[in-house]
């Protein structure tokens, strides 16, 4: 199905199932450990693998011996760049998944061990004796930001004359944020199993993304994509971390060769923050001029960020070309060349640490103006492109997310003095700031079946990541066929399905359900004609098809057999004549103590614009497991370099922190009553991302709010504030 | 993780004898911390010798009216101790301070005091450390500090003792009970346990191969307003950057140990007369002497402050 023309009315506009807050159909099947993750399907006779990381950042491996790790007891394989054979590299790996004799970054896998249990594989890789010859790399964003390059990825944007408008401005201000290498840190570790039959390759393996892992699994390999099965229908979380294959994947393909047997490997957790891809760091200046009114007038915005060579920059800036008005506009992305591990997507790549920055300065600017921070925003809302006045948004509503917010907050209660409100030795502060993610749209494909029983069965290689897809194919699905939801079976992540959009960009619940509802109008055609009556007026409802005073049951459309149909949702050209864009105003509420500097958050609030919510109740999950993410990052979450050696030091879940139960108190999340017929024929929107966008900065600004110490370097630690805190106590000791 | 044997013992004797039989042998109880290492090959024992079916489970009045706490007491039943959360409240609110529920139920009292650090070098064994392997090297200095120590490290070690209960035992000037192979037994005052790194970081504490912690005893008790406080970045389920336990009296005296700053659970029981003028007087005479890194300066102030925050809390 072509989508090129705004959505009219159709079945789901009914909104019987789709709309309404609903349990996860999965849910009972992870609460009772009985949904098999990729390490958990059953495999017989399986070996076990163990992934040895390099120990260097960059250099060669100058003699490696297996030695003992060969004789000792179970072991079957062991498998290095020298023996694998030939591997090409990924289309969406930057490094190779297998290095030797070269080494591109620390914990590269050099190694994988194959024993018959993982302990023994375990202790066997311990064997495997390396000699490196360490090379010279770059580990410093700051020392190598005057090396960096413009990228293919973010053309240089002016608009106006950006340096004559600042130079100008009554009000400006000039900033630079810093936001550090962040790790997916995902419950479920990358992990397959690998078993051939033949030449057919099937992988139970954690990925998002199927139809690029098959072909990526096929390339690296050298063997036909049709000789490659993935499998994954259970996900233990994402984050953009499992878009792309990983070296568990591989290795585990390539162990169960030289095994001759079935092969599991899982990263091991210590692996996982330097084997794998993260969220890169970046440097941002941020310079604003305005009207002693407050109109923006000039607005730059310059990135840089770094990168292995081939790699891609971390685009910090594409928001600020969408998200507020000025005639005058500076934007820019350069890439530097580091030897850290590969930097990739990560939970709205560019726009989560673009508006980390970006929505501190306008809360600094505001202050500058005199004006309240949600005024300043509202009075620079634009309802067009700024670079291409012509080109509407498809929806916009920033303005009212942010008063629908402050009015739920409480906002008007802040005080616009900072470190004016104390409970005890806590210094309170609140913080606003917008939410900005673009909606991508991308072609999905599903197939439907009605059985002879009557039940619908959904087939698509789309997967859940934890996200509740489940839930809204099935949603679809019995909303189109007018069957209750408990009469639909949803089957994902099998890439024996038609080609979905997969998992990331917050385009899946939007698209995947488009490609859904592609299949089912099909289906609904078959069915029509199967039973006699004109398609254009059948109507499904209650698990039967009237059409005028005919009715019948739906399930005799198949008495004579199962009736399978097959589409795709293909978006036209509606996202280059609108654009098409999430919004949210994130509100935050922090205690900071005034002794000791250490930031509590005490309540948070969402108010997302985001097109039909499909799901309320797991569209505020992803909300809400968003805003807690969001506040890791603005408080605590921070890939620390060592410079020296070029690798991230805490790599573990004890070093590399993220919020516990105790850091989130009180989350609220408000959907705003929204359609967009541009979007698609769903007429939704992802929210997975938006979530995340803006917040981190609401935390920042409720801090500084709480303090008057500002830090534009993130995480907002107390070691940042703690020379400037405002005295603490009445007697103003320490 | 290498192939070790494992044995189970009964009583506190046959530990220590059947420590002595085997080189490289360890006891473990809760193996909250060790099977952890060991899984790493940071620690690489040949031999587990099972402590947990000795006894020492249980915590007793003392003649001279103090508590002695069994060498297998869990943190949690420690911590919710009736006696203990009366006379001891700081031992109470440095173990909950600590870990997680999870662990708390599992660790006990002599492992939590033998728990190793928590420097992310030591962990890596890509990387050279002197406490991991002796004479190879201290990446943390020059590397990433933040977390760790600011004073009685050394040119060899700057790694932490990351505890807070034996930060709690220290304040109360609690005595650890051992006993040796020979059958000896002996008892090593709290200030005493700990080493300073020198140049044999790889020697945490002054236990003899073999030696078994059998009890830590607690004097009577003293009174006074208990606090611990330990600042991290987040709420729960972290080290401690900086923690304070202190035990202030009405008239303003007092004592307090520091955690998350040195190789041991940090008290200048000199530095305590200053208590009454205040944080920054009593800051003073603790960290004389330190030598931060520029990761980690920050905790000679957060230092002071949270002392600030405490003496706060208890004029409160």
């Amino acid at each position: 199905m072509k989508f090129d023309t705004p959505a009219g009315t159709n079945p789901i506009d009914q909104l019987k199932v789709v709309g309404r807050p609903t349990d996860r159909i999965d849910g009972r099947f992870k609460t009772t450990g009985t949904a098999p993750y990729a390490y958990e399907n059953p495999a017989p006779n399986a070996a076990y693998g163990y992934v040895v990381g390099a120990a260097i950042a960059k250099g060669r491996i100058a003699s490696i011996d297996p030695g003992a790790a060969k004789g000792a007891p179970g072991v079957l394989a062991i498998l290095t760049a020298d023996t694998a054979g030939k591997l090409t590299k990924g289309d969406f790996n930057t490094a190779n998944l297998l290095g030797g004799p070269e080494i591109e970054h620390y914990h590269q896998a050099v190694a994988l061990v194959v024993a018959e249990s993982f302990e023994q594989a375990r202790a066997a890789a311990a064997l495997v004796r390396i000699d490196y010859a360490r090379g010279k790399g770059a580990f410093d964003l700051h020392a190598a930001k005057e090396s960096a390059q413009p990228s293919k990825d973010q053309k240089d944007i002016k608009v106006g004359d950006f340096a004559a408008a600042f130079a100008a401005a009554p009000v400006t201000i000039d900033a630079t944020y810093h936001t550090p290498d962040q790790a997916h840190a995902m419950m479920e570790p990358h992990a397959s199993i690998a078993a051939w039959e033949g030449d057919q390759l099937t992988l139970w393996t954690a990925n998002q993304m199927i139809n690029w892992g098959r072909g990526d699994v096929a390339r690296t390999l050298g063997i036909p994509k049709d000789k490659v099965r993935l499998i994954s229908p259970y996900i233990g979380g994402g984050f953009g971390g499992k878009l792309f294959v990983r070296a568990d994947a591989i290795l585990a393909a390539l162990g169960a060769k030289a095994a001759g047997r079935p092969v599991k490997v899982a990263l091991q957790r210590p692996l996982m923050f330097n084997n794998t891809t993260h969220r890169p760091a970046t440097l941002q200046r941020i310079r604003i001029g305005a009207t002693r009114e407050g109109k923006i007038t000039a607005i730059g915005h310059e990135s840089w960020s770094g990168d292995l060579p081939g790699g891609g920059i971390e685009n910090a800036v594409q928001q600020t070309r969408l998200l507020y008005a000025g005639p005058n506009r500076l934007i820019t992305a350069r890439l530097a060349t580091l030897d850290l591990p590969e930097g990739n997507a990560m939970r709205a790549p560019g726009e989560a640490p673009g508006l980390m920055a970006l929505e501190i300065a306008i809360d600094e600017m505001a202050e500058k103006l005199g004006m309240d921070p949600i005024q300043f925003r509202i009075l620079n809302d634009t309802q067009v492109d700024p670079e291409k006045p012509e080109r509407p948004f498809s929806q916009r509503q920033l303005i009212e997310c942010l008063q629908r917010g402050a009015e739920r907050f409480g906002w008007s209660r802040r005080s616009a003095t900072p470190a004016a409100v104390r409970d005890g030795v806590w210094l309170i502060g609140m913080g606003v700031a917008a939410g900005f993610r673009n909606n991508l749209v991308t072609k999905s494909g599903a197939r439907v079946r009605l059985s002879p029983a009557g039940r619908i069965i959904v087939e698509t290689d789309m997967t859940d990541i934890g996200t509740g897809s489940y839930t809204i194919i099935a949603q679809t699905a019995a909303e189109m066929m007018g069957v209750p939801l408990d009469r639909v079976d949803v089957k994902l992540g099998d890439s024996s399905f038609p080609v979905s959009a997969g998992s990331g960009g917050q385009w899946g619940a939007n698209s995947a359900t488009s490609g859904v509802y592609a299949a089912c109008v099909k289906l609904r055609e078959a069915v029509a004609q199967k039973l006699g009556f004109n398609s254009a007026d059948a109507v499904f409802t209650g698990g039967k098809v009237r059409s005028g005073n005919r009715s019948a049951p739906l399930a005799r459309a198949a008495a004579g057999g199962e009736i399978v149909v097959e589409d795709s949702i293909e978006f036209g050209d509606l996202a280059k004549r609108y654009q098409q864009s999430t919004f949210a105003g994130h509100f935050v509420e922090v205690a900071v103590h005034g002794y000791t500097g250490e930031t509590r958050i005490r309540r948070m609030l969402a108010v997302c614009a985001a097109g039909r919510i499909l799901n309320p109740k797991s569209a505020r999950s992803q909300v809400i497991g968003a805003m807690t993410m969001a506040a890791g990052a603005a408080l605590m979450e921070e890939l620390a370099i060592d410079k020296r050696f070029g690798f991230f030091v805490n790599h573990d879940l004890a070093g590399y922190e993220v919020p516990v139960h105790a850091d989130i108190p009180h989350q609220e999340v408000i959907f705003l009553d929204e359609v967009d017929p541009i979007s698609s024929p769903m007429k939704a929107k992802g929210v997975g991302e938006l979530g995340i966008c803006g917040v981190a900065a609401a935390v920042a600004n409720a801090a500084y709010n709480a303090t008057g110490v500002r830090v534009r370097d993130y995480p907002v630690t107390l070691d940042k504030m703690l020379d400037r805190l405002p005295t603490a106590g009445p007697q103003g000791s320490p | 993780m290498r192939p070790f044997s494992y044995e189970r013992v009964a009583t506190p004797a046959e530990a220590a004898s059947a420590a002595a039989r085997t080189q490289g042998a360890k006891f473990i109880a809760g193996g909250t911390n060790l099977l952890d290492l060991m899984k790493l090959e940071i620690e690489a024992p040949t031999h587990l010798i099972d402590v947990n079916g000795i006894g020492l489970d249980r915590i007793e009045p003392t003649p001279e009216g103090g508590l002695r706490i069994g060498a297998l007491v869990r943190n949690t039943d420690l911590a919710a101790d009736k006696r203990v959360r009366k006379d001891y409240a700081l031992l109470s609110r440095a173990l909950l301070a600590g870990a997680s529920g999870q662990l708390r139920n599992k660790a006990t009292t002599a492992g939590n005091l033998l728990q190793r650090t928590r420097c992310p070098y030591f962990y890596d064994t890509n990387q050279p450390c002197n406490k991991r392997k002796p004479g190879s090297g201290c990446a943390a200095i020059g590397g990433y500090s933040r977390q760790l120590g600011v004073i009685g490290t050394s040119e060899a070690c700057i790694a932490t003792y990351p505890g807070d209960m034996a930060v709690a035992l220290r304040a109360l000037d609690a005595t650890v009970e051992t006993v040796k192979p020979d059958g000896s037994t002996r008892a090593i005052p709290i200030a005493d346990f700990h080493r300073l790194p020198g140049d044999t970081p790889h020697i945490d504490t002054v236990l003899e191969p073999g030696e078994l912690i059998t009890a830590a005893t607690l004097p009577a008790p003293v009174g006074g307003t208990h606090v611990y406080h330990k600042v991290r970045d987040r709420a729960s389920y972290a080290f401690a950057l900086v923690s304070v336990g202190a035990i202030v009296q009405r008239d303003g005296s007092g004592r307090v140990a520091l955690g998350g700053i040195a190789p041991k659970p940090w008290r200048v029981e000199a530095a305590e007369a200053a208590l009454p003028r205040g944080a920054k007087a009593v800051a003073e005479g603790l960290l004389a002497g330190a030598k931060p890194t520029g990761d980690n300066a920050f905790k000679l102030t957060l230092v002071e402050r949270t002392l600030g925050a405490v003496l706060a809390q208890t004029r409160g």
